[in-house]
């Protein structure tokens, strides 16, 4: 079901820009538009890009925003996991908690 | 004659309709959303627009090009499971999951408390590997707290007795500790790198039920201010079962979507899932247009995102642990295209 939905309506995920635009909703609470906007802006990109797994996937590369590496790839000296977080979370200028307790207990902030 | 299309029921069944049907369907669901909710009805191009979606002939339906949406969801790994992290990570790599919920089994915040440190455990494994925000996800579940499951007199004996003041105070005292049982584990989940909390069916034992997790919403949106927090209601109507609770002074019970959405966003959620019940003798245009009658106000006057409730049995979807992907792709287009939800 959930596939299904998101093949129907989804932004794609970490395919695209998909998880980018929901953390404007989850943790700004934005509408979707003004997150598409929001995301976009920041990435130097258009909306229409933001869905676009050929673009974002080279976007995603050149800012260290994370990449799937089931089919991309390990990409072993590239940021993956938290460490992508690092960058979203400075890049779109939004504060993720796992990032802030990152630093928090390694003595980073 | 006019072309038979094959289409669904409400229950998931196959069921052929001529297009004039379907078109009678689309005004008739539409015309009781209208009645019940007591809302505007849909212009003619949105119901044009319905009756597009439900003839077309392919066997699945999406959205168009830039009208792509973002997906929540509740129990995404709710399933058993030894490795929560590495289930997480097949949602995101592998099915392009916007968002990921960790959850229990046992998905209700009162049992998840016994647990809740193995949780926030598996949460901040899980948030090392991920890229994708996570939230956890529970149903604040007013009713566990009565007997026989928990420490309360239960309210659904004593209103058939009469006893109406004892039902009320032991739905009082239950809200107080479902506050508390939520807050707890949202606190343990949080020191644990949760991007967000899930409080999925709101109010499915009533007005109680849905005052306990605004009250929770409230208590964490000011303990934590960057907390995500999306609040799923668990039908259309917000049931009187205590009747005279109320929040920021409007009364919860008989609540419909529109007042509904005021006191989420009141309490300060950032993400509103309304849910509309599904008649499984209508087919799901009929199902469909009722329920974007009943929301279209909503995502009118939303100012945080709507993300209506997809799951089984509410807002179109058939009342079916497998629904049709049919039926699934248009109810996911019709409630974007035509309604305009921010996510699903």
């Amino acid at each position: 079901m959930h596939a299904a939905h998101a093949i129907a309506a989804g932004m794609g995920g970490m395919r695209t820009a998909g998880d980018l635009v929901a953390r404007t909703q989850m943790t700004l609470g934005m509408r979707l538009a003004e997150g598409k906007a929001y995301v976009a802006d920041k990435l130097g990109v258009s909306t229409l890009d933001l869905v676009d797994p050929i673009v974002m996937r080279e976007v995603r590369r050149e800012k260290g925003l994370g990449l799937i590496p089931v089919e991309q790839g390990s990409f072993p000296d590239e940021p993956g996991a938290i460490e992508a977080k690092f960058n979203i979370s400075r890049l779109l200028d939004l504060p993720i908690n796992s990032v802030e307790r990152f630093k928090a207990r390694a003595g980073m902030g | 004659m006019e072309t038979s299309i094959t289409t669904r029921l409400g229950d998931g069944s196959r069921a052929e309709m001529t297009p004039a049907e379907i078109r009678a369907d689309i005004e008739a669901g539409m015309a009781l959303g209208v009645k019940r909710a007591r809302v505007e009805p849909l212009t003619d191009e949105e119901v044009d627009r319905l009756v597009e979606i439900f003839t077309a002939p392919g066997r699945f339906a999406s959205v168009d090009p830039g009208h792509e949406v973002i997906l929540s969801s509740d129990g995404t790994v709710s399933l058993p499971r030894p490795a929560a992290a590495e289930q997480l990570l097949v949602y995101q790599d592998a099915f392009g999951s916007d968002s990921l919920e960790l959850g229990s089994t046992d998905y209700s915040y009162k049992a998840v408390k016994t647990i809740a440190s193995e949780e926030a455990q598996a949460m901040k494994m899980a948030q090392l590997e991920l890229v994708a925000p996570a939230q956890y996800g529970a149903m604040p579940d007013l009713g566990r707290y009565s007997m026989p499951d928990g420490p309360f007199p239960n309210w659904s004996e004593l209103l058939p007795q009469g006893r109406v003041e004892e039902a009320r105070a032991a739905q009082e005292e239950a809200i107080e500790a479902s506050v508390e049982d939520i807050c707890y584990v949202a606190d343990e989940l949080w020191a644990a790198g949760t991007d967000g909390m899930d409080f999925d069916t709101a109010a499915a034992a009533g007005d109680g039920d849905f005052l306990a997790t605004l009250r929770a919403t409230e208590t964490l949106r000011e303990r934590y201010p960057t907390i995500g927090i999306q609040l799923g209601m668990a039908s259309e109507m917000v049931l009187g079962m205590h009747g005279e609770l109320e929040y920021g002074g409007k009364r919860l019970a008989g609540m419909w979507p529109a007042a509904q959405l005021q006191a989420v966003e009141e309490a300060g959620a950032t993400v509103f899932g309304p849910a509309i019940n599904v008649n499984t003798t209508k087919s799901v245009a009929w199902n469909v247009a009722r329920t974007i009658a009943i929301l279209k106000p909503v995502v009118a006057a939303a100012g945080i995102p709507v993300h209506p409730n997809v799951g089984m049995g509410v807002c179109g979807v058939p009342m079916s642990g497998f629904p049709p992907h049919d039926a699934l792709g248009r109810v996911s287009k019709a409630l974007v295209e035509v309604l305009g939800a921010d996510g699903l």
